[in-house]
């Protein structure tokens, strides 16, 4: 079965994050006042074709270890929905 | 001394640094795609030149650190072989965990292209073994990430082993922040690993290396690396 896997990668707490902040002074600057903080990630979503969703979410950590995740300075979730 | 200059999709001073080391040192430099297995059997030295491998897309380095040449350029760094990474190539040491840390966006989120004024902290690795320790040096800097981070008590490891190299500074060697040009911690702008052998910096000493580009500072981090080389037989 096709599974859709999405990907949620943040900076870990600590890491200075520049562009949230970047993004937070605008924001602020446009009258949000209720605003109060910022932190800008990354949205990755994969396709992967396994016999079950646990297996599909094991496929998804490999793959953020393998590559998707730097784990010096990021950290991910992980949603599974079958298709 | 034979060197071997990787060449990723998106890597463009590839021939710069190739210019510098033959023009600076004469010997022999040979480009080596990043799909290749092995490095040439006689290599003495390799470099990852600076650019932006794979569009810097993901994270800078991410995906040129799994290229298929880099298991070689890994096993060649673990035998003690030299191993250099300017700015794109710095990031894709931090990606292949060859040497700690991070590079993030640069602190003003500008990309920042400039001379640059460094103060040399080890003349103890092969990479700086003709500089005097002290000794400012100007190299420029090209890059939009290069913001050098890493947990505090890896920093603090880092810079009781003295595996600090370079550090951005004004002209007198003053590491004040309005000397910093990325917001790297401690002024960080280059590296070693804790055998020595493997240094990542941002600014590019082959941009620096003959009068007509402006300055030639980095001739003497080539001919350090031949002498360490010649007498080291690294």
């Amino acid at each position: 079965m096709t599974y859709r896997v999405s990907i949620f990668i943040e900076l870990q707490e600590g890491v200075l994050d520049i562009q949230g902040k970047a993004v937070e002074r605008s924001l602020a600057g446009m009258g949000h006042d209720a605003l109060r903080s910022v932190k800008v990630g990354k949205y990755i979503q994969v396709w992967v074709e396994t016999g079950s969703a646990e297996d599909a979410r094991k496929e998804a950590e490999r793959m953020c270890d393998d590559l998707l995740v730097n784990s010096v300075i990021e950290q991910f979730r992980i949603e599974v929905e079958g298709e | 001394m034979n060197t071997a200059v990787i060449v990723f999709p998106g890597s463009n001073c590839d021939q710069d640094v190739m210019h510098a080391v033959a023009g600076s040192l004469g010997t022999k430099v040979r480009a080596v795609w990043h799909k290749e297995t092995t490095l040439p059997e006689d290599t003495d030295f390799v470099i990852l030149p600076g650019g932006f491998s794979f569009g810097d897309y993901l994270r800078c380095g991410a995906m040129a650190a799994r290229s298929p040449i880099m298991k070689a350029v890994a096993e060649h760094g673990r035998r003690g072989g030299l191993l250099l990474g300017i700015c794109n190539g710095f990031q894709i040491l931090t990606e292949s965990r060859l040497l700690p840390g991070a590079l993030l966006p640069n602190r003003t989120l500008n990309f920042v292209c400039r001379p640059c004024f460094l103060r040399v902290e080890s003349v103890s690795t092969p990479f700086t073994s003709l500089f005097s320790k002290g000794q400012v040096v100007q190299f420029p800097i090209a890059h939009g990430d290069g913001l050098y981070t890493l947990p505090e008590e890896e920093l603090k490891a880092l810079e009781d082993r003295g595996g600090v190299v370079f550090r951005y500074s004004d002209s007198d060697g003053l590491t004040g922040d309005n000397a910093n040009p990325n917001g790297s911690a401690n002024n960080i702008a280059g590296i070693v690993n804790e055998r020595g052998n493997i240094l990542g910096l941002m600014p590019h000493p082959e941009r620096a290396s003959e009068a007509l580009t402006g300055g030639e500072d980095g001739r003497v981090f080539w001919q350090s690396i031949l002498e360490s080389f010649t007498k080291g037989g690294r």
